[in-house]
């Protein structure tokens, strides 16, 4: 190695933590920590000044104490006896139930408005256009209240299904009524039931509903078995062997058997005296953020849709039918896994805003974690500071849990690039 | 070769046969009704279902609209004018409540001999707005737009007028700072001045100045509390507010989360995640409940600064996220074009990257755009009175208890037109800067 004596050893001195760009990324760096520490150090001194001064210091003891207050509509057990933390639990727990009714319908509608969309019929393009900036351009708050006054002002109430010249009667074989208080539908029963398994000592989960998934879930893993070997029947000789037959009789018969084993009934909801007594009760609350919340997300996966499919071009569709496949293998097998990798992402984020949009159950009385923890919880026990901290973190653990699952599909899907 | 046609053949046609014209069911409106709207059974079957569709609709809505009443005084009149005029099976709209209230659903309880404040605001912002948004407009008028950032709040509350002008000598401050500081010391410590020394001028003596002023010569308007804000004054407000902030901070925002510094890239991240990670009611809580616990003790900023503030930020996060999405898009060669030219990190952000990135990003930006001002409307949950929670107040009112779908009915409208010419606004925007072959 050469060396060159006449270039003089640098040495450090304290200008060049501004003017020398090896050092001044540190600098920038260790002043922005501490003007953010300062920040942050502020704010909780005045924070902790200010709740020491009104005599109310952090604390999360209100969250053991009776709720007393009631919840109407419930998927565990809750008595207003029951603590704050339970309040929230069951809060937490209609949140999830609204989302992923929600998502569940508004993925249905948003694909089949999507598709429409493209619809070589001009009429119902120009339709589904008119649907998507109807609802995309009205605030989604708007929707609720609207959607609530639509199922309040124009379903009958209950007592216009009593007496023998009632005004209202009972869709679908007297199983299902629409009314202005809510929807009855049947209820799943069990007349050899296994009973329940509580949680924790929190709640309960019917055995009867694990053993069905169970059975299920063995028969879509031996569905999918049975799937694999037809694969590889095809690679090997060409020829693919009719599943469908099997397929269909490992998953629908072993659920079949097991709930007649369990003696599955259904019980119809019956009026009884005001009102109707039995089946599932869905408010009129949960009814319309759901309707709401779908029909306006629907709108955005649409448009996802729409994008997803018209981004892949034409030339692969062509190049899949010039090697002779038919229009639905096409469709399953060439346009279908290119366009959900450009779908899925968006559509995931989609969900994200509908489960958080969720949170304006309280416009309508829905008792989801904005109402029982930011609401009435709130409101009782005067703890702002922790309820809405408390509040924040549960919403941003569920859109981490969400956005953890996009990403984990992102790297799955990902184009390998040779 | 033709020739040898002709002979050997019994008949071959020689002349050109003149032009048909196309059957009559693939041209004029025939053709493309059998081609748009029948060319298959399915799509015959779904054009009879959509015009029934569309016919019940309109059956059920048209009568509505029209057998209406303008003129009540209350929604049980409004029936009876409806009913006589109509007859008794009639039902119709009572337009009778937008006609009472329209004033109070755009302007809130704003004093009505005031009303041409924030009229002539709205007209100053707009002016303001529009040679930035339409560049065929003279450059002359972006002086308005510096001005009205400071003059449409001021005639918004009111109150002296010293209170603006001295933060805009804030800006002034930074600026001279940013022109003295920088040749002699340097460009970093020229920006660090010039960042430092507004926000101190704000807190420590932009107040007091503004006091000093107001005594030595009194020159103001009179003040308007936030509590008299409401309808869609309120929305415009807090929108616009926060749409024009939540660019320049979502763009900070996004080059900290790209850039190579750690620390800062955290905090950015950080931020983002957790904005966008809660629903904007929780944050409408944070400023309705918690925003004061954060100042020092004795601190009690206006409720509609603290909501600006939080949907600000709010919008921040997300249009940080729709403009990363656009540096990322950028190809690589960009940045080591600008590199290349020895352009050093701001000068590559401002003449190269930006406004390549900030163009791919116009649809995400004005689609934020749309759904900040459209969430807006969730301050009515924490009771500032907004379009929705003003119809709620007025369902409260003896005369107009029952009323729904004609209020709910106006403001929607209201909020489509807002939202529907700023998404094509970005179409006309995107068509404009289209730079490829067309």
């Amino acid at each position: 190695m050469t060396s060159y004596p006449d270039v003089p050893r640098e040495t450090f001195r304290l200008r060049m933590l501004i003017f020398d760009t090896r050092y001044r990324s540190l600098t920038i760096q260790v002043v922005a920590l501490i003007a953010f520490m300062l920040l942050v150090a502020w704010i909780v001194s005045n924070t902790v000044q200010n709740l020491a001064n009104m005599g109310k210091p952090i604390d999360f003891g209100f969250l053991t104490g009776a709720a007393q207050y009631d919840i109407n509509q419930t998927l565990i057990e809750y008595t207003n006896r029951d603590s704050h933390l339970r309040a929230a639990f069951v809060g937490l727990l209609n949140t999830l139930l609204v989302a992923v009714l929600g998502c569940a319908l508004a993925t249905v509608l948003g694909v089949v408005i999507g598709v429409l969309r493209l619809s070589r019929n001009w009429l119902v393009a120009r339709l589904m256009t008119v649907y998507v900036e109807m609802f995309r351009n009205v605030p989604v708050l708007l929707w609720i209240v609207f959607f609530m006054a639509i199922l309040i002002e124009t379903l009958p109430p209950p007592n216009a299904f009593r007496g023998e010249d009632a005004t209202a009667s009972m869709l679908l074989g007297d199983s299902v009524a629409l009314t202005n208080r809510g929807v009855y539908v049947p209820e799943p029963l069990f007349s050899r039931s296994l009973g329940d398994l509580p949680v924790f000592g929190a709640f309960n989960i019917s055995l009867d509903l694990i053993a069905i998934l169970a059975v299920l879930g063995a028969g879509l893993f031996v569905s999918a078995k049975i799937r694999a070997r037809a694969d590889r029947v095809q690679n090997a000789t060409g020829l693919r062997p009719t599943t469908w037959y099997l397929r269909l009789g490992v998953v629908a018969v072993p659920v079949l058997v097991m709930l007649v084993a369990l003696g599955f009934h259904l019980g119809y909801p019956e009026l009884k005296g005001f009102n109707f007594r039995g089946g599932v009760y869905m408010r009129n609350s949960l009814i319309a953020l759901w309707l709401a919340l779908s029909f306006y997300t629907a709108a955005f996966i649409a448009e996802i849709v729409r994008g997803g499919i018209l981004a892949i071009s034409k030339g692969q569709s062509e190049a899949a039918a010039a090697l002779g496949l038919r229009p639905n293998r096409i469709m399953s097998l060439v346009i279908l896994p290119q366009a959900l990798r450009v779908i899925i992402p968006p559509l995931i984020s989609q969900y994200l805003n509908l489960t958080k949009n969720s949170s304006l159950a309280i416009a309508v009385g829905y008792m989801d974690i904005t109402g029982t923890l930011g609401g009435i919880t709130m409101n009782q026990t005067g703890r702002e500071l922790e309820c809405v901290l408390m509040l924040m973190l549960v919403y941003l653990a569920i859109s981490l849990a969400i956005s953890m699952g996009m990403n984990w599909y992102n790297t799955r899907v990902r184009l390998v690039e040779r | 070769m033709s020739g040898t046609h002709a002979h050997s053949a019994a008949f071959v046609r020689d002349a050109m046969l003149p032009q048909e014209p196309p059957p009559a069911t693939s041209v004029g409106a025939l053709g493309w009704l059998r081609q748009n709207l029948f060319s298959s059974w399915l799509n015959a079957i779904l054009t009879v279902l959509s015009l029934a569709l569309i016919g019940y609709v309109l059956a059920a809505i048209l009568p509505w609209i029209f057998q209406s009443s303008w003129s009540a005084g209350s929604l049980a009149e409004c029936r009876d004018q409806i009913k006589a005029a109509y007859g008794s099976e009639a039902s119709g709209a009572c337009w009778a409540v937008i006609r009472e209230r329209w004033l109070q659903l755009i302007f809130g309880f704003y004093p009505s001999e005031l009303y041409w404040r924030p009229i002539l605001g709205f007209a100053l912002a707009l002016a303001g707005m529009a040679p930035v948004l339409f560049t065929g407009l003279p450059r002359k008028m972006l002086y308005l737009s510096l001005a009205a950032p400071f003059v449409v709040p001021w005639l918004l509350w009111g109150g002296t007028v010293w209170l603006p002008v001295s933060v805009a000598l804030g800006f002034v401050l930074g600026y001279a700072a940013q022109r003295i500081v920088a040749p002699l010391a340097g460009g970093l410590l020229g920006a660090v001045v010039a960042g430092l020394l507004p926000v101190l001028w704000w807190f420590l003596l932009a107040g007091p100045f503004a006091t000093l002023l107001h005594q030595i010569g009194p020159l103001g308007i009179e003040p308007v509390s936030s509590r008299n804000f409401g309808g869609f004054m309120l929305s415009i407000t807090i929108g616009l507010t926060a749409i024009a902030l939540s660019l320049p901070i979502g763009v900070l925002l996004a080059l900290g989360r790209q850039s190579d510094l750690f620390i800062l890239r955290a905090i950015c991240v950080g931020f983002i995640e957790l904005i966008r990670g809660v629903p904007l009611i929780t944050l409408l809580f944070v400023a309705s409940l918690l925003l004061n616990y954060f100042m020092p003790p004795g601190t009690n900023f206006d409720i509609i600064l603290r909501v600006i503030i939080m949907v600000t930020l709010f919008a921040s996060a997300y249009m940080a996220e729709v403009i990363r999405g656009g540096l990322a898009a950028l190809p690589k060669g960009q940045y080591e074009a600008a590199d290349a030219l020895g352009l050093d990190y701001w000068k590559a952000q401002r003449l190269v990257v930006m406004p390549q990135a900030l163009k791919i990003s116009i649809p995400g930006i004005v689609s934020t755009f749309i759904g900040v001002f459209k969430d807006t409307t969730l301050v009515s949950i924490i009771g500032l009175l907004d379009p929705v929670g003003f119809s709620n107040s007025i369902r409260a009112d003896v005369n107009w208890n029952g009323i729904v779908w004609e209020l709910y009915g106006f403001i929607a409208l209201m909020f489509f037109v807002f939202c529907f010419s700023m998404s094509r606004y970005s179409m006309y925007l995107e068509r404009k800067l289209r730079t490829e072959h067309r």
